[in-house]
């Protein structure tokens, strides 16, 4: 019953988000467009932390370096003279899912506050890399003059059909994390979340789940980055700091960890306190920080508890 | 031929010698059980011969094959199984699906990302079998953590029987249960025993007595007395270290 | 490279180092003893630099202002601590990440707003201004070295307390036994209360310290504050002995790295590779080697005695 009214609520924000594009120009133009762009960027990041938080327990405050290395090995693509879309993505993919494998090998040999500190310690490594790549912009970032196509045609492109293809892969992202959550690793990951000990004596290598948890989550991650260079034409170090890892970490919690729609609630629900918030206040952040304390000291179940009634924690149906 | 052989296992925690040249043989069809007052060691033997701990010295060889350095998984999909002393079940997970879970270890790879595993079939028929055989069956739908304390140390037994090991640790089943839940677990044990051969760590003697056919006597970390169940109660030296350390009988 | 500079980077690596262990001492005990982690620790430090300008601007003595700042970081720790820490010591980590993390939001936009996006400059008081002579060709300037006097000083003062004292026997047994601390009718919310006080104190003044060095900015406290958890991640958490070595450790590491690997990197690739290369590398330096040492000795290189 959950899971079905979860499953409405999320076609319902779909089917939304697909008739926006039509109605939204009868009210406020791109603009509007462009903040839904950014909350469904958001999400797909967020989705994909969310395999690493809500299912497989694991903590990592380095998430954005994905993002970020997606964006790179895309804009450095492009800048090489690569234009196909898909030929970027495979990079993108590979870059993002190796880096993954390396950091998480190691990573993954720590658990709790340590991983917590030595995904932070990678993110961190690979914001410096990113500032000293001189050649692509270093510090400031770099503004791309062309950008990737799908075999010549520009619906990858903000002019053509940027936006859907944006929309299609939140969809896509967002049933994926649940597949993969419902399947049978994603049943061991959970087990290994709550009783690494006896997951162990059960016969499965904790370590091989999660480290294959890890590189998913990566490789995901980095489409929200590839993604993100077709939109904004500029790609900039500032996407892999150890803030917007941990922003990731804020809308994954907020929206509900673990759940189905969460991820999608807290990325959404960001963007629009950010705008409206920003629109009131310049100094929103002065009540967004206290509204961030006081959401966990109070409202630990995030967003997902307020829409389906259902209780933080457990297995995931 | 034995199916568990322990061989001269040495274990150090700084100055404290925890396993003294500890060797132990079970063979198909035993049960052997492992006593000793407390600090004696019997836990942390059992870790050894899990992999969750490493031995100083000494060799575990297990249905023939040498698995002194295999990583704790290795060995449980070799077919060793264990039970732990505290409980140690998946508390969010409903009983079904912890024992499912236990299945699933062996039934196949569990690195498939599409398919919805509550609804495998098969993991659930092989999972409700075990769920019988423990007599846990009316339980399946709940969740772990509601379960009361006895009915978590059969979830237990059920977890390592699901996965079905070819040898059986067991590390005091018998904890914190009451006389009827003991009695009960005795007689599922002694069933059992037969087709899978145990080492049973316990202090209950009801149930050493029930089940054992061979005991040794542990106590600082070497064992003192080995025999059947009758010839050790009669030992003086294993007199000597349940009266003397003051150990429960 | 000559001699002078490889001393002056030297005494700048030392100096770093002891800002680094006043801020690392801190946020180690209260993460050692109440096992919480402290993302405000950072802005803590911040504030103190703040406070730094306000009281040198309203009274201008510096001495006082360093008095003044200390009294009042303490009370707004504590403050912070009796509304906000205080209900996230039985959390899990990931709550206490979120709310520290919405701390650090908050503040760095309040004094923003309070003093201004730019940045704020304090001057070293009369008495440390200037420059000593320290060998015939080397010259340094008197504050930097004050600094790491200090650390020493502080090192030195903590040390005493945690090995010698009662409160400092608490310490120690909470940071590595929490549980039988409580169970032994110790009071463990006025403990915890004293701990996070002193934390708040060493943090500010930090910041007061680091006033007349670095620049005064929102979001000063951020990136030190990551390298501060690497510092007490490589001595060991919990451990202020641990926190000191592993501080000038890093602060020497990263100081000379700096300086080092371009010029290294320099030998091996072009130089327009090297100015590429270099500071990245330099960056990067610390990290790997808290990546190590998590690898290979995860407790740290100082764990307090008798954690596992």
């Amino acid at each position: 019953m959950r899971e079905d009214r979860a499953l409405w609520v999320a076609l319902f924000i779909f089917a939304l988000l697909l008739a926006a594009p039509t109605l939204l120009p009868m009210i406020g133009q791109g603009y509007l467009t462009n903040l839904l762009i950014k909350a469904m960027l958001l999400a797909i990041a967020a989705l994909s932390l969310d395999l690493l938080i809500g299912h497989g327990g694991m903590v990592s405050l380095g998430h954005s370096a994905f993002v970020g290395l997606g964006a790179y090995a895309t804009a450095i693509g492009i800048e090489s003279g690569i234009e196909n879309i898909l030929v970027l993505l495979m990079i993108a993919l590979a870059v993002a899912g190796s880096f993954a494998l390396l950091t998480g090998a190691l990573a993954l040999r720590t658990s709790g506050v340590y991983f917590l500190m030595i995904t932070l310690a990678f993110g961190q490594m690979t914001y410096f890399t990113l500032t000293s790549l001189a050649a692509y912009g270093g510090d400031d970032g770099l503004t791309l003059w062309s950008l990737a196509t799908l075999f010549g045609s520009d619906v990858v492109q903000s002019g053509g059909g940027l936006y859907f293809v944006i929309l299609g892969t939140m969809i896509a992202v967002w049933w994926l994390v649940h597949r993969i959550g419902q399947s049978r690793f994603g049943r061991v990951l959970r087990a290994a979340r709550d009783n690494p000990e006896r997951t162990e004596v059960m016969g499965y290598s904790v370590r091989r789940y999660r480290l294959t948890a890890y590189v998913i989550a990566g490789m995901l991650a980095s489409l929200s980055g590839l993604l993100l260079v077709q939109h904004a034409e500029f790609v900039s170090p500032a996407l892999a700091t150890w803030q917007r890892s941990g922003d990731l970490i804020v809308v994954v919690v907020l929206g509900g960890i673990g759940t189905r729609n969460g991820a999608i609630f807290g990325a959404f629900f960001i963007v629009i306190l950010e705008e409206v918030l920003g629109s009131i206040l310049h100094e929103w952040r002065l009540i967004y920080g206290p509204l961030l304390v006081l959401m966990v000291l109070f409202a630990k179940g995030g967003l997902s508890h307020l829409v389906a009634g259902k209780p933080r924690g457990g297995a995931v149906s | 031929m034995s199916v568990l052989d322990i061989r001269d296992l040495h274990k150090h925690f700084g100055s404290v010698h925890v396993s003294n040249g500890i060797s132990i043989s079970v063979e198909e069809g035993q049960c052997h059980a492992l006593i000793g007052p407390n600090g004696a060691g019997k836990t942390t033997l059992m870790h050894q011969v899990t992999g969750s701990l490493r031995p100083d010295s000494g060799r575990i060889v297990f249905a023939g094959r040498d698995v002194t350095g295999m990583p704790v998984w290795q060995r449980v999909q070799a077919g060793l199984g264990r039970t732990f002393q505290i409980t140690s079940i998946l508390p969010s997970f409903s009983v079904l699906e912890n024992v499912a879970l236990a299945v699933q270890a062996k039934a196949g790879s569990s690195m498939r990302f599409f398919r919805r595993a509550a609804s495998e079939a098969s993991l659930n028929e092989r999972a409700m079998a075990t769920l019988e055989r423990i007599g846990l069956v009316d339980r399946a739908k709940m969740i772990a953590a509601d379960l009361s304390h006895g009915e978590r140390r059969l979830l237990e037994l059920a977890i390592a029987l699901a996965g079905s090991p070819r040898f059986l640790l067991l590390d005091e089943p018998m904890a914190g249960l009451g006389r009827s839940e003991s009695a009960m677990l005795t007689d599922i044990l002694a069933d059992l025993r037969r087709a899978i051969p145990m080492l049973l760590v316990e202090h209950d003697m009801h149930a050493v007595f029930r089940l054992a056919d061979t005991v040794s006597v542990l106590v600082d970390g070497e064992v003192v007395a080995r025999g059947s169940p009758e010839e050790v109660r009669e030992d003086a030296a294993a007199r000597a270290a349940y009266l003397g350390a003051g150990g429960d009988g | 490279m000559s001699l002078t500079l490889l001393l002056i980077q030297c005494l700048n690596g030392l100096q770093y180092g002891a800002l680094l262990f006043l801020i690392s001492a801190g946020l180690t005990l209260v993460f050692g003893v109440m096992g919480f982690i402290n993302l405000a620790h950072g802005v803590q430090y911040m504030i103190g630099a703040y406070l730094a300008f306000a009281y040198v601007s309203l009274t201008g003595n510096f001495m006082l202002a360093v008095v003044l700042s200390m009294g009042t970081a303490l009370v707004f720790g504590l403050l912070l601590e009796y509304f906000v820490f205080r209900h996230l010591y039985d959390r899990d980590h990931l709550d206490q990440v979120l709310a520290t993390f919405g701390i650090i939001i908050f503040l760095n936009e309040a004094v923003k707003v309070i003093f201004g996006p730019a940045t704020l400059t304090v001057a070293p008081p009369e008495f440390l201004s200037g420059t000593i002579q320290l060998t015939e060709t080397l010259r340094y300037p008197v504050y930097r070295f004050a600094t790491i006097l200090m650390g020493l000083v502080v090192a030195a003062l903590l040390y005493v307390t945690v090995s010698f004292t009662r409160v400092g026997m608490l310490i120690r047994a909470g940071a590595t036994t929490p549980d039988m601390v409580s169970a032994l009718g110790v009071n463990i919310q006025r403990l915890f209360m004293v701990v996070f006080g002193v934390g708040a104190m060493l943090a500010g003044f930090a910041g007061v310290i680091a006033a007349p060095l670095f620049s005064i900015e929102p979001g000063m406290g951020d990136n030190i504050l990551i390298v501060a958890f690497v510092v007490i991640i490589i001595g060991g958490i919990g451990s202020i002995r641990g926190a000191f070595f592993a501080a000038l450790l890093v602060g020497l590491i990263d100081t000379m790295g700096r300086t080092l690997a371009t010029s290294t990197m320099g030998l091996v690739f072009g130089p327009s590779m090297a100015n590429q290369i270099g500071p990245a590398l330099a960056s990067m330096l610390i990290y790997i080697l808290m990546a190590a040492i998590l690898v290979i000795r995860p407790q740290g290189l100082f764990p307090p005695k008798g954690a596992t």
